[in-house]
């Protein structure tokens, strides 16, 4: 692949399509190919070509999400060309328009939002066109399978109107729309294009990428968070053969033509580092959380009388829950490639936002924007900013150094130790009952690591000692905390701590996970206490239809007998089985989901075994039934994986959870049975379900472990020594 | 015959690679299978997941059984013979397992996938007609982080069925 960062026209088309695109310039010299980059243009999103085919350019990548294949689907539909003939060019710098990184589930709301307008301009714009060609009011054709065609049956071929021409008109916000009840593409269970050659090696990682001249780079991390390094012995691997050791500052990386000579040189070479104890540990990181110095309040509701409506209620609860530090724990650890060229830098990553990267790489590094293109590629699942941005700062500052093509991928205790990581949260809840079991007050009060605003800090420059902001973003944590029932008397209120331990990001559902955990199992709490049913108490205080209508299918879908927690008949022989349900809606505005799980917990053992998850599910309109259906099914599953298991832990120099023995993932072995149901309202607004079934997993398995044993668990990983441990304390 | 190894000072490892003879060189014998396929064959479908045998994404075949190309040593493949993802299907004609996780959409990032196939092909050529829960006994030792278990083991059910 050539590397371009001057925008050379000629070359970006042929890289754009693998071979010559020709582009169409109307009343324009045919000469000037440049590509659109504004974002009001419709050409900057929708190329037609004279074969035929399509492609779209965006800045959303599809993370394995199936994105793309929903933007193809988008955009077939809206302009009646077959879908087979669309392709997409994500996160590319110098050829897709800048509307926004990827993440937070915004991807179907807004990029396909986006890509839409962007086609239904498009077609009315092909419509004008068909209508001088065939010399008949626009009015009386319609365009489908790629033809526009008249009432009286003439008809032309999109390629050819479009022939020789850019569209060369602005996104028109109110273009009209297909009408979804006419959807013959969208809706459709249309197959991925990347899975084929994903399962016969044929799809074109970002870790495969080579360059002519591209060396392997390899970054030494400090033993420490905030130790300098003090000195270099190069002859420790001088045996090794070609390769060239990097220091700046603190900064210490090796590079070799030979991968495997720099994976050994960066494991063998010996390097002395100061000492350094500035973290907390993880082992009393519920107490540090609860202690540390507080930045800001932030009053997220506040009605009625909290305090006096608890102590006039007939029951009062409180508890305290705790979701500790999560990593992205992404399978392959993060990768970049980057060439440094007098004439301009260009970057190849998987990071979700490629704008983004560039922006903040041009500012610390001090290129100029227009002298840095940075390129997307697929790497492994990223679920948020994991190591991405970093690798390709270490990529840039190798090859800076270094005068050509390095290829950066971390090492496993590299992505395990260095993310960035999903932060603690510290939720303590208060609630009360009157006498008929209705709630009648509540508090949730949150305490979250944070820090200021900004771009993040990057690892590699921060070793060098060189300037650059240090913002803590990650993301919106602080939506879901409060119930979804009426309450008179509610507060809420999130605690900013000052600091963080780790440096944060956004990990998939950015803090909502922990917040239904804590409100789903603090409702399951009261409705026990209140001695009812856990569905039939939430039931009580929902009226949103789409809200009910989760509830009950679900229930439906698990035979869920009503009566309250806990089981009065739990025991299997050694195991005591229950069942739990929780619902949300995310972030308090989009989809609406229930989750419920069976469960068996073996009480000698500690061992928790989930047997059956259903899961209900309202997104609005469904795009494509089975991107969303593995979707749901991923963040069903991951979100198990992080309930059960996941925690980095860390002591007063480092993050010791640096492998899979010490960070486990869910194996198949615990794989239960899984059944969602998928609830397609066309005419509703459709949003983004890359985060929203994940929400409440956590709270779901933590109310069937109450049913089945009676225990509540109120601290996130279940771990089997925790379940032992709660059983001691009964 | 493939012949990659150009520097006769530098030792030589003979074996198979999906059907045919190759011959490599590399300067340490302890260099990791995983290594030779990606940078010296070009072989890009075993993935680097963790170098340390833990998660599966690098699974290959050496003499029909499934091993862990980021900790098996290149010398230790002297003589063997080892398939890779490439050695299976291509996209024109993928191969039964290929099929069934094409059929499945048993991917999500798709950067495990290599592995699941590779363990699972290990686990069919040993037990043509597993139950679901050996599918799941065989693939233990293979890690999915986007989540994609249940699609991954309906696709190794629907390929012993095949």
């Amino acid at each position: 692949m050539e590397t371009m960062t001057s925008l050379s026209r000629r070359g970006i088309l042929k890289m754009a399509a693998g071979a010559l695109v020709v582009r169409f310039a109307l009343g324009q010299s045919t000469s000037d190919t440049s590509k659109s980059l504004d974002a009001t243009e419709v050409d900057s999103f929708i190329a037609i070509h004279a074969d035929g085919s399509v492609t779209i350019y965006t800045s959303k990548v599809d993370v394995g999400t199936g994105l793309a294949t929903a933007f193809r689907q988008t955009a077939a539909e809206e302009l009646g060309i077959p879908v087979e003939r669309f392709t997409v060019i994500e996160g590319d710098t110098a050829l897709t328009p800048d509307h926004g990184g990827t993440g937070g589930s915004s991807g179907i709301p807004r990029g396909a939002a986006d890509i839409r307008r962007a086609a239904a301009t498009a077609r009315q714009a092909l419509l004008d066109l068909g209508a001088k060609q065939l010399n008949q009011p626009a009015s009386e054709l319609t365009i489908a399978g790629g033809e526009v065609t008249h009432s009286g049956g003439q008809r032309v071929t999109v390629a050819s109107l479009v022939a020789g021409k850019r569209l060369g008109v602005k996104v028109n916000a109110n273009a009209p729309l297909k009408n979804p009840s006419t959807y013959t593409v969208v809706g459709k269970p249309i197959a991925r294009a990347d899975v084929p050659a994903k399962c016969t090696a044929k799809h074109p990682w970002l870790q495969d990428l080579t360059l002519p001249g591209m060396l392997h780079g390899r970054v030494v991390r400090s033993p420490a968070v905030g130790a300098k390094l003090l000195s270099v012995d190069e002859n420790s691997i001088r045996a090794l053969p070609g390769v060239r050791v990097i220091r700046i500052e603190s900064f210490l990386g090796v590079v070799a033509a030979d991968e495997w000579a720099a994976v050994r040189a960066a494991k063998e070479i010996k390097a002395t580092w100061s000492d350094s104890q500035v973290l907390p540990g993880s082992g009393e990181l519920s107490h540090w959380v609860r202690q540390a110095p507080v930045d800001r309040d932030q009053a997220l509701a506040n009605r009625g009388d909290v305090n006096g409506a608890l102590s006039s209620a007939a029951k009062q609860l409180s508890a305290t829950y705790y979701w500790p530090f999560q990593s992205h724990a992404s399978l392959g650890p993060s990768c970049a490639v980057a060439d440094v060229k007098e004439s301009g830098t260009t970057i190849w990553s998987a990071a979700q936002n490629p704008y983004g990267l560039r922006a903040n790489l041009a500012k610390v590094f001090g290129i100029p924007l227009d002298k840095m293109r940075v390129i997307y590629r697929d790497g492994s699942g990223s679920y948020g900013t994991n190591g991405a941005d970093d690798a390709a700062a270490d990529a840039l500052m190798l090859s800076r150094a270094v005068g050509q093509p390095v290829r950066v991928q971390w090492m496993r205790q590299d992505e395990h130790g260095w993310d960035p990581k999903g932060p603690a949260q510290l939720h303590e809840l208060r609630g009360g009952l009157d006498a008929n079991g209705n709630i009648s007050a509540w508090e949730t009060q949150m305490w979250i690591p944070d820090g200021p605003q900004g771009s993040r800090a990057l690892l590699g420059p921060e070793s060098a000692a060189m300037s650059q902001t240090h913002g803590q973003g990650a993301g919106l944590m602080t939506l879901n905390l409060d119930p979804p029932y009426p309450v008179a008397n509610l507060r809420v209120v999130s605690h900013h701590l000052k600091d963080t331990p780790l440096r944060l990001s956004n990990l998939r559902a950015p803090g909502k996970i922990a917040n239904i955990f804590a409100v789903e199992s603090f409702a399951d709490e009261l409705a026990a206490a209140a001695g009812m049913d856990p569905v039939a108490f939430r039931l009580r205080g929902l009226s949103d239809p789409r809200a009910v209508e989760v509830l009950k299918r679900a229930t439906a879908m698990m035979d869920w007998q009503t009566r309250p927690s806990p089981n009065p008949r739990a025991a299997e022989g050694d195991v005591l089985v229950g069942r739990g349900m929780a619902y949300m809606r995310y972030k308090q505005a989009e989809n609406y989901v229930a989750l419920g799980i069976t469960v068996a917990v073996n009480k000698a053992t500690g061992k928790i075994a989930v047997r059956r998850v259903v899961c209900a599910h309202d997104c609005g309109l469904v795009v494509n039934p089975d991107g969303l259906r593995n979707q749901v099914e991923g963040n069903i599953m991951q979100t198990l994986s992080r309930t059960l298991h996941e925690e980095v832990t860390f002591d007063k120099a480092r993050v010791t959870s640096v492998d899979w023995a010490s960070y486990p993932l869910l194996t198949f072995p615990e794989v239960p049975a899984l059944q969602v149901a998928l609830i397609d309202r066309p005419e509703q607004p459709s949003y983004g379900a890359g985060e929203a079934s994940s929400a409440p997993v956590a709270a779901a398995l933590a109310n069937a472990i109450f049913d089945a044993t009676g225990i509540r668990l109120r601290a996130v990983p279940f771990t089997a020594e925790r379940v032992k441990a709660a059983f001691a304390k009964a | 015959m493939l012949r990659l190894a150009d520097n006769d000072a530098m030792p030589q490892y003979k074996f198979r690679v999906n059907g045919g003879p190759v011959t490599v060189d590399s300067w340490d014998p302890e260099q990791p299978l995983l290594y030779i396929l990606r940078n010296t064959l070009a072989l890009h479908g075993a993935k680097f997941g963790c170098g340390l045998g833990q998660c599966g994404a690098c699974t290959v075949l050496v003499d029909g059984k499934a091993v862990r190309s980021c900790t098996t040593p290149v010398k230790q493949v002297t003589g063997r013979s080892v398939t890779t993802l490439e050695g299976l299907g291509t996209p024109e004609k993928p191969s039964a397992l290929q099929s069934a996780f094409i059929a499945e959409q048993a991917a999500q990032c798709g950067y495990c996938t290599n592995g699941m196939i590779m363990s699972a092909s290990a686990v069919l050529s040993q037990t043509p007609r597993p139950t679901l829960e050996q599918v799941k006994q065989g693939l233990a030792g293979n890690l999915c982080r986007c989540g994609t278990h249940t699609r991954i083991l309906s696709a190794v059910m629907r390929a012993a069925k095949a």
